[in-house]
């Protein structure tokens, strides 16, 4: 029963997004079938009027007069060319409509989808959410385009023969109602089935989807280990799922004609067999019932139609509900108000600015009205904070700790000691249980998370770059930076030097996640993206893992530069490069277990004692 | 047309049962559909007009049960259309999922990740639309096409002839607008793929465009794509869109075409007014008929640029593959570079990521290689196994050219752990088990223990079947090296190769498992690529890689007397004595 109702609000939605931004063009595509649909129609009446009005009386006349059979034969062409016309005007404007609704559906989803949290994307393979895109977008186009109008037309016939029906008799069609009550206790037996084992389908096809990703991305491991055939033995088992759930997807759908056109059959049977005996006693006519059956004729044939793009319609509704609950995927929250804006110092006070001044100031709107400005520092607070992905699961316990402006604190610990999970809260990549952050005194919660997120830099474990130059890929940080800022960032992270040896220097294509390059390579543009960026907090997660040494000592001295006047955040995997931290923390299952600076730590001979000298191992 | 209809039609294998059987069904649900109506009218003409209720309880009786053996038909012919197309997709995407798993990593990037996604998906499902359609449709729409016509010539020939001329001329219509469209679906397919790809990176890169706040261009990026399908989409359909309106002016001319000549026979007394309303109702059928073949027209056409792109990926010829009699056996682990040039397959001419490489290596020997990031040390070693071929000179591996080998052998034969390790979804037994099917519990341990990863991963409570994460997310970095050089291990590679795969690991252990490597498998020729010069110092030799060449050979005394870069490294890292050598 939910699943009926969930069936019957996927559709609604739908329904929603043509009515709402098609009205026009959909009240447009109505007129043309019915136009369509009547010409249709009208070309039986016309059969009848040109027999019994035209051809009688002509073959009774002396000199037959084919002005009258001239004229009605160019009416008639007239009617049809208006049939023609509409038939083409709803099919074009259905396109319009169709691939405008797919077009919106499609961005609306991306768009919902930036906006979703970092928990989402942990949850779910790329290959997964891809399928969407493609597979149950495409799904749907097959349904809007053609199966609707279809459906539509066939919708308007068989009402306006049930009216002929009824005006003919009653009773007659209280049985054919009777029968169309069959139809649908059967249409809806199967097409439930049918749905049901089609949205298994687009599950599954998403799952193949994500293995082929899975295994496209490990493909050098694959070839490596010989491991062709157990992944194709593996694809094999998916695939045959895939396989079976489509198949009884549509024996479902496909047996719904047959099964409707012969119900429809045996009413005509019925009718007939009652109607005779009617008939036989005098209470109806041999006329009518002659008729009636004629109509019922007429009535199954559409229904018929209609069960053809069964198949489609439905598998288009399992594409939509999937749609539609990546959609309803709950955003990221953001009721922040504190706001990042431009100012200057003007007698000692902090004063919003329209230009760039290169000074940053928050601007902090009270209940009351009033407006303070808090110059933009660096300065970030973690108080009694707890946070755990799933609720019941702490990974942090009461984390305290102060980074004043400018220093530099690290993290160092095992992993799953929570070094990451901690910068992750900073800029909000998950939200905490209890605890406070704040950054320069203000409660993270409170400020906008796109400005707050402007105000950190981030240079991640993995490099990821887009499809585009070089260039693109640095300026990504700050879109509208100039060549020559781009340029002085890459200097300045030591990454213009590789860039300039590349054949097309900063115009070189990047392809495919940048393969050609290699992983220190990479991470170098990584850095010289956070340069560009600028921004007063700076995290570094394991920045310079996999650049050799020549280079990390050149790249360690444009972080240097890169660190100064900032607060930066540093996940260490190197200890040599966080010597210098003004605050180093010790983490151990997701709590500070020892803190203070270099010598501090190494006089207490704890674990940072035992990683420094090598003897634990640290990541 | 016919030459895809005839690679693809080999993929139907074990579906030709159904296939078959499908259209046979079809015709005699057909044949009961003409049967019904005649019954029908016989209801009528006779039994209604002379009010005869024992006739028509008996024509009834008759309608019923074609009724039901029409349904019998129907509901076998759409099981078995179900069937045979559900296969016949399966089968296209094994066909093409084994095709990929031979391709050279030139041909992936000949086609992209995210190309290859959508081939195997939505092109596929394109393709089993139309050929559901086509075997259950376009064998229905001709036979009552053919049947409508028997009976309209069967009421007047003449009149009949309309038809014979309209039918061509349609007929060469809708090829005509095939042909339009057919180029303008094509490119809403390359679309699809670039929509895909945006997806894609978008999907990788999501905490850099979070972390950047750069959500808004990535939604501009991503409706510029979107519209381009659109329009693209838009373009195509709007050809198709001329299908039907053709159909119906085609079949409307026709009807009043009989129309006249019918009356001016009727008045002319050569027919009959019962037969002209006969004639006409058999129009309306083949117009039924025909719209049906146009729906499955358009999904035809459609499916075509599908079935092309599928084709590509079928007969796309891997760039690496067997020779004819390959050798199947290495005799041991020796490694012979000979005048090796390598240049990538999109690098232009003079790019060379390798140049004039010679190197001799012999079975047993520890090799270190070092050299800045992007000095093609990865590149060299990835040559071993033939992840890729050489553009010049040529590559010996136990005295064989490693491109006479089956590539198996030599890959069984040569272990690699990855700069990129990878550790697949699924337990830490079964990611080890990788490198030997059929390896019993003792010698995951024994190879985990030469590796150090045994004791971390007795501690885990599940031990050998704790389940790592996709991508292995759940394990330290170091832990994760140390599974892979098992992993490896378990190979009992004549050749190891560990491209900077002991960087997360502390330098005790790093030691420990160097030494393990030294004693258990001392016939097997293991060569390191490592950052820190302490993974390399005691290696038989170390190669000094830089810009594509080598810049110097020899032991580590050797080369601190010779190679500037290998003593500035060594200087840079030794400085300061043990400890930050220690830390690194």
């Amino acid at each position: 029963m939910k699943k009926q109702n969930k069936t019957g609000r996927t559709i609604f939605r739908l329904l929603k997004y043509v009515v709402t931004t098609y009205k026009l063009q959909f009240a447009i595509v109505c007129i043309s079938i019915i136009i369509s649909s009547l010409v249709g129609v009208a070309g039986i009446e016309f059969l009848k009027y040109l027999i019994d009005d035209i051809i009688t009386p002509m073959i009774s006349q002396e000199v037959p007069d084919y002005s009258m059979l001239i004229t009605s034969v160019i009416v008639m062409g007239i009617i049809y060319v208006i049939g023609i016309i509409g038939t083409y005007v709803y099919n074009r404007l259905m396109i319009n409509i169709s691939q405008g609704i797919l077009n919106k559906i499609r961005s609306q989803m991306f768009e919902h989808m930036q906006s979703l949290p970092i928990g989402f994307f942990d949850s779910r393979t790329h290959g997964e959410i891809m399928s969407t895109y493609t597979n149950d977008v495409d799904a749907l186009r097959q349904a809007l385009s053609q199966s609707i109008p279809q459906v539509f037309s066939s919708a308007i016939t068989m009402i306006s023969i049930l009216i002929s029906m009824f005006a003919t008799n009653l009773y007659l069609t209280l049985v054919v109602l009777a029968m169309v009550a069959i139809m649908v206790i059967v249409s809806r037996f199967l097409g439930g089935n049918s749905s049901k084992f089609f949205v298994k389908q687009q599950e599954n096809i998403s799952k193949v989807n994500g293995y082929i990703e899975e295994m496209m991305e490990g493909q050098k491991v694959v070839k490596v280990f010989c491991y062709e055939e157990e992944s194709k033995k593996k694809f094999d088992k998916i695939n045959e799922e895939l396989c079976d759930s489509t198949a009884k997807a549509n024996i479902y759908a496909n047996i719904l004609m047959p099964c409707i056109m012969n119900i429809g059959n045996l009413g005509y049977v019925l009718v007939a067999v009652i109607g005779g005996i009617l008939s036989v006693n005098g209470i109806l006519t041999i006329g009518s019932i002659a008729a009636f059956l004629q109509f019922i004729k007429a009535f199954t044939n559409p229904i018929g139609q209609v069960s053809q793009q069964m198949n489609s319609i439905i598998m288009a509704l399992a594409g939509a509900e999937r749609i539609f609950d990546l959609m309803d995927e709950k955003p990221e929250e953001d009721d922040g108000y504190v706001t990042l804006v431009n100012a200057k110092i003007e007698e000692g006070k902090v004063v919003e600015s329209k230009e760039r001044t290169g000074i940053w100031a928050w601007k902090h709107p009270h209940q009351d009205g009033r407006i303070t400005y808090t110059r933009l520092r660096g300065q970030v607070q973690f108080e009694n904070v707890n946070f755990g992905y799933e609720p019941k699961k702490t990974v942090l316990h009461d984390i305290t700790l102060e980074a004043k402006e400018g220093q530099k604190v690290s993290f160092v610990g095992a992993t799953g000691a929570g070094k990451t999970t901690i910068t992750n809260l900073i800029n909000r990549f998950y939200d905490i249980q209890s605890g406070k952050i704040r950054y320069d005194r203000i409660n993270i919660q409170k400020i906008k998370k796109d400005d707050l997120r402007r105000s950190l830099g981030m240079v991640l474990q993995d490099t990821n770059l887009f499809t585009g130059t070089i260039k693109d890929n640095i300026r990504y940080s700050k879109l509208d930076a100039t060549d020559e800022e781009v340029y002085a960032a890459a200097k300045l992270s030591n990454a213009d030097k590789f860039i300039r040896n590349l054949p097309e220097g900063y115009d070189t294509q990047i392809t495919g996640n940048g393969e050609g390059l290699s992983q220190g390579q990479r991470q170098l543009l990584s850095i010289a993206r956070a340069a560009l960026y600028n921004p007063p907090v700076l995290i570094l997660d394991e920045a310079t893992s996999s650049i050799d040494t020549r280079t990390e000592k050149i790249v360690q001295e444009g972080m240097d530069k890169l660190m100064k006047g900032r607060t930066v955040f540093v996940i260490a995997h190197r200890l040599s490069t966080i010597r210098n931290s003004d605050l180093i923390m010790v983490l151990d299952h997701g709590r500070i277990i020892e803190r203070g600076n270099h010598e501090e730590l190494m006089a207490k001979q704890g674990t940072y004692y035992g990683l420094y000298t090598g003897a634990i191992e640290i990541d | 047309m016919i030459q895809i209809v005839k690679k693809l039609s080999k993929y139907i294998k074990e579906y030709k049962k159904e296939t078959i059987l499908t259209p046979i069904f079809v015709v005699l649900e057909v044949i009961m559909e003409v049967i019904i109506p005649l019954l029908m009218a016989k209801i009528i003409d006779v039994g209604i007009q002379n009010g005869d209720v024992g006739y028509i309880l008996e024509m009834g009786v008759l309608l019923i049960i074609a009724a039901i053996l029409s349904l019998t038909f129907g509901m076998l012919s759409g099981r078995f259309a179900a069937k045979a197309s559900a296969g016949f997709a399966k089968n296209l995407r094994q066909g093409m999922f084994y095709k990929i798993q031979n391709y050279s990593f030139e041909n992936i990037d000949k086609f992209s990740t995210s190309s290859l996604v959508t081939r195997l998906t939505t092109d596929v499902t394109n393709v089993q639309m139309a050929y559901q359609m086509l075997i259950r449709i376009f064998i229905r729409g001709p036979i009552m096409l053919i049947f409508s016509l028997i009976m309209a010539f069967g009421i007047n020939a003449g009149l009949s002839c309309v038809f014979l001329v309209a039918i061509p001329i349609l007929g060469f219509a809708l090829w005509f607008i095939a042909i339009k469209a057919h180029p303008n679906f094509e490119k809403v397919f390359k679309k699809y793929d670039k929509l895909n790809r945006v997806v894609q990176e978008n999907l990788n890169a999501i905490r850099v465009v979070k972390s950047y706040a750069k959500e808004d261009y990535e939604k501009e990026k991503f409706k510029e794509v979107n519209d381009e399908v659109y329009n693209n989409f838009k373009k195509a359909e709007k050809i198709v869109a001329f299908n039907s309106p053709v159909m119906q002016f085609t079949i409307y001319t026709c009807v009043l075409l009989i129309s006249f000549l019918g009356a001016q026979a009727i008045v002319g007394g050569t027919m009959q007014t019962g037969e002209l309303s006969s004639i006409i109702t058999y129009a309306w059928q083949i117009l039924m008929s025909l719209m049906m073949l146009s729906f499955v027209f358009v999904m035809v056409i459609i499916s075509e640029s599908s079935a092309e792109r599928i084709i590509e990926v079928l007969e796309e010829k891997p760039t690496i593959q067997n020779k004819e009699n390959p050798v199947t056996e290495v005799k041991n682990g020796d490694i012979s570079f000979q005048n090796v040039t390598f240049r990538y397959g999109d690098a232009e001419e003079n790019v060379h990521a390798l140049e004039n490489i010679n190197l001799e290596i012999h079975s047993g020997e520890t090799i270190g290689i070092i050299g800045g990031t992007g000095s093609s040390k990865s590149t060299l070693v990835q040559l071993i196994p033939r992840l890729y071929d050489v553009t010049q000179g040529k590559i010996l591996v136990g005295g064989v050219d490693v491109r006479d080998y089956d590539l198996q052998t030599l890959r069984d034969a040569v272990a690699m752990v990855l700069q990129k390790n990878v550790l697949f979804s699924g337990t830490i037994a079964e990611n080890l088990r990788w490198g030997d099917k059929e390896a019993e519990q003792e010698e995951l341990e024994k190879v985990c223990k030469l590796a150090q990863a045994d004791s971390f991963i007795q501690e885990f409570p599940s031990k050998y079947d704790t389940v790592l994460d996709q991508g292995g997310t759940n394990v330290s970095g170091g832990q994760k090296q140390r599974i892979c050089i098992a992993r490896a291990l378990l190979k009992k590679p004549k050749i190891l190769i560990l491209d900077d795969s002991t960087s997360a690991v502390d330098t005790k252990t790093d030691a420990f498992i160097r030494k393990a490597f030294r004693e258990s498998i001392p016939n097997t020729t293991k060569i390191i690529i490592a950052q820190r010069i302490s993974s390399i110092e005691d290696a038989d030799k170390i190669i000094v890689m830089d810009e594509g060449k080598i810049h110097g050979i020899g032991t580590s005394e050797e080369l601190l007397k010779t190679d500037e870069i290998y003593r500035e490294v060594y200087e840079t890292q030794m400085k300061g004595g043990n400890d930050n050598e220690e830390t690194k």
